[in-house]
């Protein structure tokens, strides 16, 4: 069994003028019916497996975007709906917007269009479903070395307001890898000194090669 | 005693399967009401193996022993009701595992959690007196509130409490989070407080949080059952022709019922308990 058999979507209008927002919506409806697919529209990112991105990203979308997909269990990929999405489209000299959507979060697959057609969304979630099963192999993979099962969690508990760096906010792409890396640094800051050496070192060694596949994949589809 | 066993054991294995395809069929239905395709009728499983796959991220760690306690309580509760048990003891223990599930949701601290159990405690409020009735009147009916003696009456239940059948009938949309009263959760896409209860539970939670649900909706249609179970074994091919046509009206309510607010479900589900339920057992008080 497959787990893409049942990917939870979330939606999030980066600063979409709203066209492809519709047609995202448009893809629930029972002309489209995605539900077929076991498709489900979430508003939850810790239930969701596909990001579904649209418009560019803007200063004030910026640390929400990466709030979101921060949020989101792994596996999980990200889809950029539109060409706003994919570039910053028509709006991409506006003072305000910064780029595409991969200028925050590692971006999978990108649908483009103006606005995105239901059938081109569609087909790039049934892409993305592949992506999705290769993150999980790779996700099993990394569990059983023993490094991804706590290193979210300890995020969640060690993390806090002051730790976030303004100055970074956007200029940085947080990948999967330096997340972990971060998480690893302030758990080892904040360990006791007490039993267990560092054992970590081996793990981190390992993680780059097989998770530096996992974000540049899927580039243009 | 083995008999018991047995009928616990089968219980334990067979509740899910039959839960699973339980909600399955009704996303399918539900989605063909719609004209729609819909999802393939195993899709819950589906769902359970992804989540069963996935990364589980934890708010509190105590959240991942209140789930766990929920999944428990509700198995326990299913099986002392199908092994023969005290109906009492059945809905206690049911209001138990309810109570695990608020409080999974009030230590993430969370606000949609939050509020998904404060909600959530607003519906108990509304279906526990109609739970209790419930089991008064099968009492009313058999004068034991062990579950073998009243599968043993002489005529079906429901000849002597129709008034309780439609009560919970009522207050079965509240505990299926069926639509007119989907307030802490819902089994659907997204409300305006997200998942509400479930909204900080992922991943393996979230899979026994929806086996969880399973049992417990196998649990609520052999209630049901239980109003039309007597000594005649062709009692029990009517119950289970009886068991898909309500579970398919909630289905049919579901989509036909926007959300209520919260004031409305209070007075409904108390006004129908007081009316079809209250008055039905104030006959048989009097005519005994």
């Amino acid at each position: 069994m497959k787990i893409s058999k049942s990917p939870w979507v979330l939606h999030y209008d980066g600063s979409s003028c709203n066209g492809c927002d519709i047609e995202v919506l448009a893809t629930m409806t029972p002309l489209y019916d995605v539900e077929r697919f076991g498709i489900i529209n979430t508003g939850n990112p810790k239930h969701a497996d596909i990001l579904l991105l649209t418009g560019g990203i803007n200063a004030q979308t910026a640390p929400v975007v990466r709030q979101l997909y921060n949020q989101m269990p792994d596996p999980k990929v990200v889809i950029a709906c539109g060409i706003c999405s994919c570039d910053g489209g028509i709006f991409k000299d506006c003072y305000n917007i910064l780029g595409g959507s991969d200028k925050v979060v590692p971006v999978d697959v990108y649908v483009p269009g103006c606005a995105v057609r239901p059938e081109a969304l569609i087909d790039g979630v049934v892409k993305a479903l592949a992506i999705l099963e290769e993150k999980r192999v790779k996700v099993k993979e990394s569990m059983k070395q023993g490094y991804c099962t706590v290193d979210y969690s300890k995020i969640a508990v060690r993390m806090k307001a002051e730790d976030y760096d303004p100055a970074t906010q956007y200029d940085a792409v947080l990948t999967e890898e330096a997340l972990r890396e971060q998480a690893e640094q302030k758990i080892a800051q904040t360990a006791k000194p007490a039993p267990k050496p560092a054992t970590p070192a081996a793990a981190p060694a390992a993680k780059p090669a097989a998770d530096a596949a996992a974000t540049k994949e899927g580039g243009n589809a | 005693m083995a008999m018991t066993v047995l009928k616990v054991a089968l219980y334990i294995l067979l509740a899910p399967i039959l839960g699973g395809l339980m909600e399955g069929l009704d996303r399918v239905v539900s989605a063909r009401m719609q004209g729609r395709q819909g999802p393939p009728l195993l899709q819950p499983f589906y769902d359970v193996y992804k989540l069963l796959a996935k990364q589980t991220t934890v708010v509190n760690s105590i959240q991942i022993l209140f789930v766990i306690a929920y999944l428990i309580f509700t198995i326990f509760t299913g099986s002392l009701f199908f092994g023969g048990g005290d109906m009492l003891l059945v809905f206690f223990a049911l209001s138990m595992s309810e109570v695990m599930m608020v409080l999974a949701a009030y230590s993430t601290n969370g606000p949609y959690s939050a509020l998904g159990a404060n909600r959530e405690l607003l519906q108990m409020m509304c279906y526990e007196p109609m739970i209790l009735l419930v089991a008064i009147g099968f009492y009313e009916v058999s004068g034991s509130f062990m579950v073998n003696d009243l599968i043993k009456v002489d005529s079906p239940a429901v000849f002597k409490i129709p008034g309780m059948l439609i009560g919970f009938l009522f207050i079965l949309t509240i505990k299926f989070r069926k639509s007119p009263f989907d307030m802490s959760t819902s089994h659907h896409a997204h409300q305006e407080m997200v998942k509400g209860l479930t909204s900080d539970i992922s991943g393996n939670n979230l899979a026994f949080y929806e086996i969880a649900e399973w049992y417990d909706q196998v649990l609520m249609m052999g209630i049901v059952a239980m109003f039309f179970i007597c000594k005649n074994p062709v009692s029990i091919i009517v119950a289970i022709v009886a068991c898909v046509i309500f579970y398919l009206m909630e289905t049919l309510i579901d989509n036909v019922f926007p959300r209520v607010k919260y004031m409305a479900m209070l007075i409904s589900s108390w006004v129908v308990i007081l009316v079809a339920a209250g008055t039905n057992l104030l006959i048989l008080s009097v005519l005994d």
